[in-house]
């Protein structure tokens, strides 16, 4: 809706020199705020996790749990924590309107995030084996943790695919124009890194 | 009283007209739904407060007449239950924040000098939502399905094998949906002081409201979660069988009481903040001069903001945590009083050297001191573990916050709404009404809870649907009920007055008061578009300083005018140099359906209709997906290297 | 009021309560002062023991500076009103922000890093607890009612509990359902029931009497009726009542009263309930062995007298609505042996 009166005004004459990025701008400014709150509520829930473990008391994971195996987790990590580079790759490529760069990027993203979670499936089918979400408090953190995590690639995934598609649409990135895959951008380095965070907590910290 | 005149027109008519063209809206049912006019916005955010305090009220009525005799049979204790609970949790989510949202959706962008908020779409969505979500959970009330376990529903009552029901589940939806909302607001609030600010508007000139705005919306930005997250484990414990507060189960039912009040008590904060802020804003125009102390009140602004944060553990003084953590958390909450004490000796001094107008925006104001300062004195006592340990929840307590919520943040309100509604309604108030609710509202408000310190004392629990009759229990408790049916008549006046003004008021000129800040610069009620010409600020009271009034009159530059389309100004985030015209989203009804959707979404959460709640989701980003889609543009605007 | 009067040497003559009472009313208008003597009530500002006397002259300590501060700030905002309301009082514009820091931080941080200080040294006395060998009570919290034990013992009792006047006795605190808390306020300030978790507390009267203790965490439908009463007598009252705890329960003595132990031991009551010595091993309600010499019935919903008896029994719900004893199908015929036999139960 808000497109029908922008295309009016965005191609008066005053609109080129005009609305040339100069600062921040307010979207960056939404996505960076709320990725912090978004940031606050993963710090919240790997809280949560220690406050449980410590609380416990005895050995940890509790009950007949097994320590988490790290092997398909790393592979995890190395597929999604590179993610992150095809992204600033095709964002780097828009800012010099270079759309062929934007597209690549954001597709070779979209299969290493898919991956992911392909991965994260498997993991899951391993896990339930042994523990479910009704287990016990820890059953319900791992999967609780990761599964939240999950749904925000799938988010990240959601927005990259959605990019992707409006960019091959045709015109609606250049190197004007780039404000939603910047902010795309951001939140997508936001999943990656706390997937980090996740990595250290649920698998790496009870091996410590 | 009016000390400026109207604004002088520095546009020209057919500026006007165009503005008129581009920001006016034809009065409409689809303009209704569709709107993103932030005045409308907040307007509506007041009203719906409004309507959400007058069931809460009702609320406390009804219990405050089963309490007013020992033993009494009006109530049973399952209905009673429901009544405080809904109270509790409706005062503090459904009307005191919405409300101070409401005057920050008003006030801010005209305070600031910009035409809108920086989303107003977001804006309206976020609008919708509060709406929703407040009757999504008063609607369980009628059905006997209303939450029953207090405003902070600890475990494991909460849990199902002690509450089955509906009950927690519409508290634990309800707030989430809600939240949603709040952090929609909370970073539009944000974006719009940072981005389009006035030019001129430097950090060190922007008004009081809008800092005590900005640091409260932080404030939601990261407490906010922590509540989010507490009520997510809570809807798994009790729907999917996780474990999270199952002690069974190596859970812990004290991390519920945690992240409760890592988010509550900030949350206090959240809703007593841009009170105050409001008293900073209505004071210059009743003492005829700006607050004393700018910088220092900023500077209480902020560490309020940042030691909110370390203060949680005080309401758990109870529990039995470790005396060394009980001797941490009580220094902190002792120091918090500090940054208080600056504000409330800021705005004494302020009144001391002023010349008093003593009209009622300036009545409410004193009654906020003595009361808040009452009510602050009792928190501060709290902070010491041993005599909190002796009064925590007896009606002590009860005393404390509603000193501090009501002397805090309900009389600022009720200054702002009378300072503020000749600009909000075009209307002037009738004073002789005014004065009269005012004192039946300040006298209600200490006849009710003054004597809830003392049977406090008198080791009175609270949350108690009856009680047996005790000395000091039955007659003081009788006083507390009648009390509230005075401060009950005073706000029925309050609303008559502001019916009357509305109906029947005297016009109001721009500036009845000779207010500070921007907003009297504008129309009352101000056009669509707020200012014809954007002010360029040149100190901290723009509208009595020579200089940023002309900038608004004759010889007004064009970049200020923007007519051409729906353009405000970008600003630098520090000191406010000019950025660029950026081109305002139009009136739609996306927000209305996203809003719809999470409705339903929530629904079916709560009656397990798990389908339908995924298709809500799928209905929920198709929506953000057209919403925020590129528009198209030819490959030269864009700047494509082909 | 189901306190016991008749054990409560607390209450005082009504002429001097009203003498009491009515002179700081006139002299404080607020009736602030009435704080310290709100007659039979429970009341904080009226300690009998050195856990809630302590706090109780932190507070008079804390009021007296509120007054104080109160008194200041009262006084600025007086002086404005009085003086700068004339409409030809001059605006200063000055910046007093030496004022501002000294009155609104520099004064209250001395105020407060004083009581912070005393504060401190009231929470360590509060946390120190009694001897390793002191007698100790275990108290385990039911909605809604108290289950009381003494440790090492066999037998319990609800809704009451009895300490030795003079000594600290602990009180070791455990939940078997939701949160709840215990508060006597005029002994001792408030330990929380944790669920999963044990608490500890402790109670010393330095008077005998009897002191209304009450559940003071919101634990649901009749969270309002969860009192109990706390006893503190002679050390060798206090020794009687551990060996009665531990006893089997009266034998009933009249044929009305063995009537009414059959009629408990075979009906439905026994699911529920344990008398000691009888067949009756029910473990879902309180244990019944001295109920007729409790003083109420229902954690303090109604005293404990024969007709509250009868009623309890025949429906307790709509005595304490919402509690988990649902009524009872008792014959009317078999009513008042019931009802002898358990008020014999002493
Ligand atoms: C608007 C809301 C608001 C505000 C502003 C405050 C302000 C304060 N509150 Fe309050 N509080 C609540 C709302 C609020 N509170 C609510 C809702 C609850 C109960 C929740 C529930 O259980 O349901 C609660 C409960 C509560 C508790 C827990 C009580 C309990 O449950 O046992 C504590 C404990 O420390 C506390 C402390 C404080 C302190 C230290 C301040 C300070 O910020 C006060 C600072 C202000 C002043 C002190 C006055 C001005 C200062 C001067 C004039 C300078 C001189 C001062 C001194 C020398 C001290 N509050
Ligand atoms: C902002 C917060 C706020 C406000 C304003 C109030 C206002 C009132 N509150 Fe309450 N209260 C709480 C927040 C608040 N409260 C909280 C958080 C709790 C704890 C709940 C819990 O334990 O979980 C509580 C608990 C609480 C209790 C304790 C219950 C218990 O422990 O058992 C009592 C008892 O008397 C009470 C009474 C009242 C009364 C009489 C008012 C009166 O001031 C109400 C007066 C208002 C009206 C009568 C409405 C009439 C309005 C109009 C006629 C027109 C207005 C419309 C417009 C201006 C548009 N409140
Ligand atoms: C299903 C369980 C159940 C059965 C059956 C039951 N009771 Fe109870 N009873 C309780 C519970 C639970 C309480 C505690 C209620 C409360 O105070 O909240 C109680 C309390 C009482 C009390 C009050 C005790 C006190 O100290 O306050 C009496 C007396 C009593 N029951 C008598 C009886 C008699 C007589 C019968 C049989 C006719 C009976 N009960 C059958 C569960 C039961
Ligand atoms: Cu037990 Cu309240
Ligand atoms: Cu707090």
């Amino acid at each position: 809706m808000s497109t029908r009166g922008g295309i009016a005004a965005a191609t008066g004459t005053e609109a080129l020199t005009t609305e040339l990025p100069v600062g921040r701008s307010t979207g960056w400014w939404g996505m960076v705020m709320f990725v912090a709150t978004e940031a606050t509520l993963f710090a919240c829930l790997l809280g949560s996790y220690f406050y449980l473990r410590f609380q416990h008391g005895g050995s940890w994971p509790p009950g007949d749990i097994s320590k988490p195996k790290l092997l398909v987790p790393l592979v995890m990590t190395g597929v999604l924590l590179p993610s992150s580079l095809p992204v600033v790759w095709a964002e780097h490529g828009i800012r010099k309107g270079q759309r062929w760069r934007l597209r690549a990027g954001l597709a070779a993203t979209l299969v290493m995030g898919a991956t992911f979670l392909i991965l994260q499936a498997s993991e899951y089918a391993d896990k339930l084996r042994e523990f479910t979400i009704t287990t016990n408090a820890y059953g319900s953190l791992f999967f609780v943790i990761t599964g939240f995590h999950g749904l925000h690639v799938l988010v990240g995934l959601t927005m990259i695919s959605w990019l992707l598609a409006a960019s091959l649409r045709g015109g609606s990135f250049g190197a004007h124009r780039h404000d939603r895959v910047r902010n795309a951008a951001i939140y997508w380095h936001f999943v990656d890194v706390v997937w980090a965070a996740i990595l250290f907590t649920i698998y790496l910290s009870p091996r410590l | 009283m009016s000390t400026t005149a109207a604004p002088a027109p520095g546009a020209s008519r057919q500026d006007l007209t165009l503005l008129e063209e581009h920001w006016g809206e034809r009065p409409s049912l689809r303009s209704w739904f569709s709107t993103v006019d932030h005045k409308r916005i907040g307007r509506r955010y007041l009203v719906t407060a409004g309507l959400f305090f007058f069931l809460a009220g009702v609320s406390a009525l009804t219990m405050r007449t089963q309490l007013a005799r020992p033993e009494s049979r009006l109530l049973s204790p399952q209905e009673y239950n429901q009544l405080f609970t809904m109270h509790g949790t409706a005062m503090i989510f459904l009307f005191a924040t919405p409300m101070l949202f409401g005057f920050g959706n008003f006030l801010v962008p005209l305070m600031i000098g910009s035409r809108d908020m920086a989303f107003p779409k977001l804006n309206a969505f976020g609008y919708w939502v509060f709406l929703l979500a407040g009757l999504f959970m008063w609607v369980s009330l009628p059905f006997g399905a209303a939450p029953n376990a207090g405003w902070f529903a600890y475990v494991p009552l909460t849990e199902r094998v002690n509450t089955p029901g509906l009950h927690l589940d519409v508290y634990s939806l309800g707030l989430l949906f809600l939240g949603i909302a709040t952090t929609a607001a909370s970073i539009n609030f944000i974006v719009t002081a940072l981005k389009l600010r006035a030019p001129g508007m430097s950090l060190n000139r922007v008004p009081l409201f809008v800092w005590a705005i900005v640091a409260t919306a932080f404030m939601v930005i990261f407490a906010l979660p922590a509540l989010n997250l507490d009520n997510a484990m809570l809807f798994l414990d009790r729907r999917f069988g996780t474990h999270f507060f199952d002690p069974g189960a190596a859970g812990n039912v004290l991390l519920w009481q945690h992240l409760f009040w890592i988010f509550g008590h900030p949350d206090v904060y959240i809703i007593v903040m841009p009170a105050l802020g409001i008293v900073s804003a209505v004071l210059p125009a009743f003492t005829r001069r700006g607050v004393v102390g700018y910088p220092l009140i900023v500077l209480a602004i902020v560490t309020i903001a940042i030691i909110s944060f370390g203060v949680w553990v005080h309401h758990m003084f109870a529990t039995g945590l470790p005396r060394l953590s009980y001797s941490f958390f009580s220094a902190a909450s002792s120091i918090i009083t500090i940054p208080s004490g600056i504000q409330i000796f800021a705005w004494l001094a302020t009144m001391a050297l002023g010349r008093l107008v003593l009209k009622v925006p300036l009545l409410y104001l004193i009654g906020f001191i003595v009361t808040f300062v009452l009510g602050g004195f009792t928190g501060a006592m709290f902070a010491l573990t041993a005599f909190d340990q002796q009064v925590t929840d007896s009606y002590f307590v009860v005393a404390h916050f509603h000193y501090v919520l009501i002397g805090g943040a309900v009389f600022p309100m009720l200054a702002g709404i009378y300072y503020w509604l000749p600009k909000i309604t075009g209307r002037m108030y009738h004073e002789g009404l005014g004065r009269w609710a005012f004192w039946l509202v300040f006298a209600g408000m200490h006849v009710t809870f003054f004597p809830m310190h003392l049977y406090g004392l008198f080791g009175m629990p609270r949350r108690v649907y009856t009680y047996r009759s005790e000395p000091g229990w039955d007659a003081w408790n009788l006083v507390s009920t009648i009390g509230s049916y005075l401060l009950a008549i005073g706000l029925l006046l309050v609303l008559i007055g502001v019916v009357h003004a509305i109906r029947r008021g005297r016009p109001a000129p721009p500036d009845p008061w000779g207010g500070d800040s921007l907003e009297w610069s504008t129309e009352s009620p101000p056009k669509p578009y707020n200012f014809p010409v954007l002010p360029e600020v040149h100190s901290l009271h723009p509208t009595w300083d020579e200089p940023s009034r002309e900038s608004m009159g004759a010889g007004a530059t064009e970049d200020r005018i923007l007519a051409e389309g729906r353009r405000t100004l970008f600003t630098s985030e520090l000191d406010g140099r000019r950025e660029r015209v950026v081109e305002m989203p139009e009136a739609s009804l996306q927000p209305l359906v996203l809003a719809l959707a999470l409705l339903v979404f929530f629904t079916t959460m709560l009656f397990a209709w798990y389908p339908v709640a995924i298709a809500a989701v799928v209905v929920v980003a198709a929506t953000i997906g057209v919403w925020l889609w590129p528009p198209r543009r030819p490959e030269r605007e864009l700047g494509v290297s082909t | 009021m189901p306190v016991d009067t008749r054990r409560d040497v607390t209450t005082r003559s009504r002429s001097e309560l009203w003498r009491r009472r009515l002179l700081p009313v006139v002299l404080l208008g607020g009736g602030l002062a009435l704080a310290g003597c709100s007659g039979g009530a429970p009341s904080a500002l009226n300690p009998a023991g050195s856990g809630a006397g302590r706090v109780a002259n932190l507070w008079w300590l804390l009021f007296w500076i509120s007054i104080a501060v109160f008194v200041e700030v009262m006084a600025v905002l007086a002086w404005a009103l009085l003086f700068r309301r004339r409409r030809d009082a001059r605006v200063r514009h000055g910046q007093p922000l030496r004022f501002v820091t000294i009155a609104g931080a520099g004064i209250p941080l001395v105020i407060l890093v004083t009581v912070y200080a005393i504060g401190l040294r009231d929470l360590a006395a509060l946390g120190d607890g009694p001897d390793p060998g002191a007698p100790t009570i275990e108290v385990t919290g039911h909605k809604w009612w108290w289950e009381v034990r003494v440790q090492g013992g066999a037998g319990a009792t609800a809704n009451e509990l009895h300490i030795p006047v003079g000594e600290k006795v602990r009180v070791r605190l455990r939940t078997a359902d939701v949160l709840h808390s215990f508060w006597v306020p005029q002994l001792m300030p408030k330990t929380d029931l944790i669920a999963g978790e044990v608490r500890e507390t402790w109670l010393h009267a330095d008077r005998a009497g009897s002191y209304r203790g009450q559940c003071a965490e919101y634990c649901g439908t009749q969270h309002a009726h969860m009192a109990f009463l706390v006893v503190a007598e002679p050390r060798q009252d206090f020794d009687a009542w551990v060996a009665r705890l531990a006893a089997p329960a009266a034998a009933p003595q009249t044929d009305a009263q063995r009537r009414g132990q059959a009629a408990f031991v075979q009906g439905s009551c026994a699911g529920c309930h344990t008398i000691r010595g009888t067949g009756a091993n029910g473990r879902i309600g309180p244990d019944l062995s001295d109920v007729g010499s409790r003083w109420s019935i229902g954690a303090g919903a109604v005293p404990n007298d024969g007709g509250h008896l009868g009623g309890w029994i025949a429906n307790p719900q709509t005595v304490k609505p919402g509690n988990y004893m649902p009524p009872q199908p008792v014959d009317p015929g078999q009513l008042p042996d019931l009802i002898a036999y358990l008020r014999s139960l002493k």
